[in-house]
């Protein structure tokens, strides 16, 4: 069945690494859904965590054809166990005098804060999971999203979980 | 000069040896690095960013073969790699000679050939400014190499050719470049050759686990009508012995994939053949009827499983050795997936397993071998057929000979009718079915063997794709047999066009190219033609009987087709037999 997978990959920090995961994702026709990249727990070593969709079989060859590449050096299946996923996106949204107040009280429930305040917009910045932030952003279209930034999906496994590895 | 810091290239002991240490440019720390990996010959081509390399060889004892394009230079190596296990090597510039090894990469690539390609680059001072002669060939080969290497600075030279040579030849054997800017080159530093490489992220898995052994034990035990589908891994595993050993014990018939024909010997009773699309009646038989597969490095290819993979193999049990745990379950799922080197996997199964209880099914896959061989009509009028050809050809070497094919028709006609039984005597390009691979890759392999009998069977288009490199074999008096099978068109794409598209023959007619024969005199090459079976026989005498290299051309008609067929969309079991005795 097609499912949503979060997958951490452990990287050498080298230049055109990233290339190399996201070129072996079109390569073999899997689709990314998001791609965050940053450091790691250890210097030289870089996180990524991509988020994909596909039935077990693919998820299986995705993560053995990424162990394939020289550069990684390991891959876990977040989403086979407990973990916390979060992304933060900014928001601009079309804010009058008027409407500025009836807006924070909209975004008040999902512990988003108004980041920037103009002349005829507001920037609100939403951290939590994908599902939050799009719900937070179906609220706010009605007044008019002007421009829309998601970092997409980082994630960590929850306490000293054990994850599927390949 | 004291001996631990001096390293000896034994390969020439009368030689200086190569201090550790000695301040050196890049371009000379790389020659270094490669007569320490061993590197007998390297391919190549020269030109504005390598000239510090070609300089560096100008007083070097490595010996460098210039062809005349940088396709025929990477065929070459990769024909010296197939016919050796040892990684083959190859030099061009930046730009264009580096995007002419682009082919010859994705060549090695799908067919697992260790090959170390170094490309110059502009100076680190002109990358990104289109600068000329520039081209971002560590991207443009991203998807075809194993790895690939940028090399930034001079220090880092020699690890990176030692890591490069360790990844391109262990695990799952694959192409690797390394592209060095005109800097690096022409940079300085004390030379040092790593001992060991040390990479954290690969390790190639040889071993296989002892449970999944015990199970493949068990399986065969069980089975009634088990077969092995053995690939291109049991010939880069150089497990052949092992192979042959192993289906004598347990008595199960051994299916060569086409990157495994010279994987088990041809002529064996228990060998019914290549299976597939152009496969033999006996071998898809097989395979429609099998309770137990035993895949050992093949990877369920499309031309074997017709893309039918639900279908393929339907009431067996399926067993994936593979030395590439992504392999296993790509395809096809595994009921027993074995990762490991296959020579290790046969060692441990060898001192368990069983004889099989499949008397009953050898002989009813050997009656099927007898009910449909290969065959083709001889010609009324003593016209030569192609598959007459390639039995001559074995026939008069008894398959003693190391024999290359192009893409098409021939290739598959020599996969049929020619028995091979030698380690590492096939030599094609089977995954990415490159024409013009074959003439230059017998070229490397004739270097490699050079008193082995070579013989390089080409269609007349692909051998007109590589051809320019006549040069090097007058040149370095290669004795290669160089057989070109001349049909007047492109024979496999006419017979696609005959079946499936009603006759349209769009664009496969090559009657008006040149007479071969003149041409290869003009290289100073002997030159032969025959066009009846007996003029055939003749000329394949003389051919043999010729020192030096020969050029036979076996004309043929048109419209001969290959056969057995399924078409592609089809299961094994929709064979067209083809004209039949």
């Amino acid at each position: 069945m097609e499912q949503k997978h979060t997958i951490s990959i452990l990287v050498n920090d080298q230049p055109g690494v990233l290339t190399r995961v996201a070129n072996l994702m079109g390569q073999r026709g899997f689709n990314i859904d998001s791609i965050t990249v940053g450091q790691s727990e250890e210097p030289g070593l870089s996180r990524m965590i991509i988020v994909t969709s596909g039935d077990d079989r693919t998820i299986e060859q995705i993560m053995k054809q990424f162990h394939k590449l020289i550069d990684v050096i390991k891959v876990q299946h977040l989403s086979s166990g407990p973990m916390v996923s979060r992304e933060l996106a900014l928001i601009k949204v079309e804010a009058t005098p008027v409407t500025r107040a009836e807006i924070s009280g909209v975004i008040e429930p999902f512990r988003a804060s108004v980041v920037d305040v103009g002349p005829a917009s507001l920037v609100i910045q939403v951290t939590g999971d994908s599902h939050k932030i799009d719900a937070l952003i179906e609220l706010l279209m009605p007044y008019g999203i002007k421009e829309l930034s998601r970092t997409g999906v980082t994630a960590i496994s929850r306490g000293v979980a054990t994850l599927a590895k390949v | 000069m004291s001996t631990d810091t001096a390293m000896v290239d034994n390969r020439e002991a009368s030689l200086p040896p190569i201090e550790m240490g000695e301040e050196m440019s890049g371009s000379d720390m790389l020659l270094r690095c490669l007569l320490l990996e061993g590197v007998e010959y390297v391919f190549g081509y020269p030109g504005g960013a390598v000239l510090p390399i070609y300089d560096s060889l100008y007083s070097s004892r490595l010996k460098h073969i210039l062809t005349r394009h940088e396709q025929g230079a990477i065929h070459a190596a990769d024909g010296y790699a197939r016919a050796t296990g040892k990684p083959g090597v190859v030099i061009a510039t930046s730009g264009p000679g580096a995007t002419n090894l682009v082919t010859g990469i994705a060549t090695a690539h799908m067919d697992s050939v260790p090959l170390v390609c170094i490309t110059g680059n502009v100076a680190q001072s002109l990358i990104g400014t289109d600068a000329f002669q520039e081209a971002n060939i560590t991207g443009i080969t991203l998807p075809i190499t194993k790895h690939n290497y940028f090399v930034r600075n001079v220090e880092d030279l020699p690890r990176i050719v030692k890591e490069a040579f360790h990844i391109a030849t262990t695990g799952r054997p694959g192409p690797v470049l390394i592209d060095i800017p005109k800097d690096v080159n022409n940079a300085t530093a004390p030379f040092y050759y790593p001992e060991t490489v040390k990479l954290r992220s690969y390790n190639p898995n040889v071993k296989p686990n002892n449970l999944q052994i015990e199970r493949l034990a068990k399986a065969i035990k069980e089975a009634k009508k088990p077969v092995i589908l053995a690939g291109g891994g049991i010939v880069a595993a150089g497990a052949e012995k092992e192979l042959l050993e192993f289906a004598e014990r347990t008595n199960i018939p051994v299916i060569p994939t086409f990157m495994g024909l010279a994987g088990f010997p041809g002529t064996h009773p228990l060998c019914p053949g290549m299976p597939g699309m152009h496969g033999s009646y006996a071998s898809n038989q097989a395979l429609l009827n099998t309770d137990l597969l035993i895949n050992m490095g093949a990877r369920f290819d499309d031309r074997i499983t017709m893309g039918r993979t639900k279908e393929f193999a339907p009431n067996a049990k399926i067993v994936h050795i593979d030395i590439d745990p992504a392999e296993i379950g790509k395809n096809i799922d595994a009921y027993i997936p074995i990762v490991g080197d296959v020579k290790n996997v046969l060692l441990a199964v060898l001192a368990k397993a069983e004889r099989a209880d499949s008397d009953a099914w050898v002989e009813q896959i050997q009656a099927w071998s007898k009910q449909h061989p290969y065959s083709y009509k001889p010609s009324p009028e003593g016209r030569l057929k192609p598959q007459r050809a390639v039995e001559i050809m074995y026939e008069s070497t008894g398959g003693d000979a190391i024999v290359t094919t192009d893409v098409g028709q021939h290739q598959m006609w020599v996969a049929q009718y020619f028995k091979f039984s030698n380690q590492r005597s096939f030599i094609s390009s089977g995954g990415l079915g490159t024409m013009g691979f074959g003439f230059p890759a017998a070229i490397g392999a004739q270097m490699a063997h050079p008193d082995q009998t070579v013989i390089s069977v080409s269609g007349d288009g692909g051998f007109q794709m590589n051809l320019q490199e006549l040069a090097v074999v007058a040149n370095h008096n290669l004795p290669i047999k160089i057989v070109v099978i001349n049909n007047n068109c492109l024979g496999m794409v006419r017979q696609w066009q005959e079946l499936f598209y009603d006759h349209r023959y769009s664009q496969i007619d090559l009657s008006v190219s040149v007479d071969f024969v003149k041409l290869v005199e003009a290289y100073g090459i002997k030159g032969l033609r025959a066009s009846t079976e007996e003029e055939a026989e003749r000329v394949w005498q003389e051919a043999m009987n010729t020192n030096g290299p020969v050029f036979v051309e076996f004309v043929v008609e048109s419209e001969e087709n290959v056969y057995p067929m399924v078409a592609a969309g089809n299961t094994l079991d929709q064979m067209v037999l083809g004209d039949e005795e």
